[in-house]
């Protein structure tokens, strides 16, 4: 049988890519100039059954249409809002990503970026390598984390996750999710507004879907209020990145640990040099052990396809369509 | 009719304003020599006498020689948990009772720890320098860094701060085990009897011990080889705990992976090669300065204060002065 022919969309880590190319005919797009593409595409594309991408670009509308032949969808990481699944499930392409593996080191960080805001952690580090310990005395008092109340927005794994290490430091824990989680004691609150009212850091860790872009807006970050804190280990674009700035300025929120921005690699200048706000580039689920964990699961998914044995992970559509029957998006 | 403050007891307050200045209490009349222009010790003299309790911070030595220029003291409060700078020896002979902050900063210097690892092992500060120095859009992803969870986590003194400290951890998903002057039934953790041998089996050190003739040091050149070359430090308890010019030495030979240090042995100066190091957060001896805790720690002053005047138990006792 003929090796699967992958399409690789974006640059990864190059044990992925040396991996592709050792087990299937690889065929990388990002070579090509992007005035080439559309060629590279239609020439290749007979070969093509297989995508293999990343948050950084996977399988957009615009892709799909140059691929007549592509049956499955492979996404390096848990968000898939760079996919278009709505198009793949009208042609009956299979997509998978890579759940559970990235859950802790993401929800690692969540905890990490709410220490560093209310504790100032990084500016208590420059502060004492630029001198100012010996010549302006000790740094400031900063808040207190144990025992503060946590709402998580979206109660998935990661969402989980989040709860509980927070609940190692005593916080009680509140959460808005598509649907109420019945095997939880948490506190559920059916609208994110509601949520922010009801909490000190607000921990946004769902998909970034039609409903949920820039679902954390003004009204909500005001209800966080002056000494709230906002972490976003989500996707950028569920928060307004412009009233969030604004707000940050304005002292109209207190802190924020921001590990996604609404357009990456790009992060807003006005926020450098705030004490109150932890800035990372995307490094949410980037531990040497994740990545690879990853790339095995992309290529044991591909291998299982191409000789039609099961695949690992679930079928994400079935997932999502599950939820969204179960209770819809409608104020969360 | 307000009571003439000569009739109330004397309680002096060493150490800066920072924290001390919202000292009070009816019950009592506070001496606060940064209100007086005269130096230090003439200060001292004048009052000295009629001063039967002492408020200080860990920065002031609450030595022989300052027990002995007040013949009527009888009571010392620190704001600090360490009390490395009190001369016990002599406030037992003089029968001077010593208390301390207790377990109130426990938490908040758990926290700050657990904030300290997570920084270190997740690269937060370095990467948030990255960002701030617009290399994200230039220089591509920040380079990977290695997991939290799984992590086998060594805590030098399982006493308030350590417990709390391993619990916190257990959460991510790390393996605890510890080292204590004495083995901790009570906990489901790995005891180990020696510092040697716990770093010998953990990927991370917490030091959270006190600081006393025998600790310090405690982490010493064998201590960093036998944790590794890619274990991590952190360093929370007190400066002397650590031989800090072994470890600047193995950070800048890779003999030591990381470590995250609040506390030095000369503060406030901090090793300036530790400066230019990405796999190392720095922090002002500030674990426990918290705005909560803070006001916690007035309340507790105070609370101490009123029962020492009144006979009664100390709340936070310092163990072998009462």
């Amino acid at each position: 049988m003929a090796s699967l022919g992958v399409l690789l969309v974006v640059s990864v880590d190059s044990y992925l890519e040396a991996e592709l190319d050792r087990r299937f005919n690889l065929f990388r797009l990002w070579e090509s100039p992007p005035s080439r593409r559309r060629e590279f595409l239609q020439a290749n594309a007979p070969w093509i059954r297989a995508v293999v991408g990343s948050p950084n670009g996977c399988a957009d509308a615009e892709l799909i249409d140059q691929l007549p032949n592509l049956e499955i969808v492979a996404n390096c990481g848990v968000g898939i809002d760079k996919v278009d699944l709505p198009l793949c499930r009208e042609r009956g392409i299979r997509v998978v990503y890579t759940p559970d593996v990235v859950t802790d080191d993401t929800a690692d960080l969540g905890i990490g970026l709410t220490i560093a805001a209310l504790r100032r952690i990084c500016d208590a580090d420059r502060y004492t390598r630029d001198g100012s310990w010996k010549d302006k005395g000790n740094y400031k008092l900063t808040s207190k984390f144990s025992g503060k109340a946590v709402g998580i927005l979206g109660l998935g794994r990661i969402g989980l996750a989040v709860a509980k290490r927070a609940q190692g430091f005593g916080c009680p824990i509140c959460y808005c999710s598509r649907s109420e989680k019945p095997n939880t004691n948490y506190k559920y609150y059916p609208s994110v507004l509601d949520l922010a009212y009801n909490c000190h850091v607000l921990v946004a860790a769902c998909p970034l879907t039609d409903e949920t872009h820039h679902i954390i807006n003004r009204e909500v970050i005001e209800a966080l209020g002056p000494k709230g804190v906002l972490v976003n280990i989500g996707r950028g674009s569920l928060v307004d990145e412009k009233e969030l700035v604004s707000a940050l300025l304005d002292g109209r929120l207190g802190a924020a640990g921001l590990d996604v921005f609404e357009h990456e690699p790009h992060v807003p200048e006005q926020l450098f040099g705030l004490e109150n706000v932890v800035l990372v580039p995307h490094i949410g689920t980037d531990t040497v052990e994740t990545t690879k964990a990853m790339s095995d699961l992309i290529l044991d998914n591909l291998a299982a396809y191409m000789l039609n044995k099961p695949l690992l992970t679930p079928d994400i559509d079935k997932e999502y369509r599950r939820a969204r029957l179960l209770a819809g998006w409608l104020s969360c | 009719m307000a009571t003439d403050p000569g009739r109330l007891p004397q309680v002096l307050i060493l150490g800066p304003k920072q924290g001390l200045g919202r000292a009070f209490s009816a019950g009592f009349h506070f001496i606060k020599p940064w209100e007086s222009t005269m130096p230090l010790n003439l200060f001292l003299a004048a009052h000295a006498a009629a001063v039967r309790a002492v408020i200080s911070t860990a920065l002031v030595a609450v030595d022989a020689p300052l027990i002995r220029a007040l013949p009527s003291l009888g009571f010392v409060f620190t704001t600090s948990v360490g009390v490395d700078h009190i001369d016990l020896v002599e406030c037992a002979r003089r029968g001077i009772a010593v208390a301390n902050a207790g377990a109130i900063f426990s938490r908040d210097v758990a926290d700050y720890a657990v904030g300290l690892l997570v920084d270190v092992l997740l690269h937060v500060s370095a990467s948030y320098r990255y960002v701030l120095r617009g290399l994200w859009p230039v220089a591509g992803d920040f380079p990977p860094r290695c997991k939290l969870g799984g992590k086998r986590v060594g805590i030098v003194g399982l006493g308030s701060i350590g417990s709390e400290i391993a619990k916190r951890l257990e959460a991510f998903g790390c393996s605890i085990s510890y080292f204590s002057r004495n083995k901790k039934p009570l906990f489901p953790y790995t005891y180990f009897p020696t510092v040697g041998d716990l770093a010998a089996e953990s990927d991370v050190l917490v030091i959270a011990c006190a600081l006393t003739e025998e600790t310090h040091h405690i982490i010493d050149k064998d201590v960093m080889l036998a944790l590794g070359k890619d274990g991590i430090i952190i360093n929370v308890g007190r400066g002397p705990l650590v031989n800090e010019a072994e470890l600047v030495k193995h950070l800048i030979q890779g003999k030591i992976g990381g470590a995250g240090l609040d506390v030095f042995e000369h503060e406030p100066a901090v090793p300036e090669e530790l400066f230019r190091m990405d796999n190392v957060v720095l922090s002002s001896h500030q674990a426990v300065l918290t705005i909560e805790s803070t006001n916690d720690l007035v309340e507790l002053a105070m609370a101490n204060l009123e029962a020492f005047f009144s006979n009664r138990p100390l709340l936070t006792p310092v163990h072998g002065t009462t």
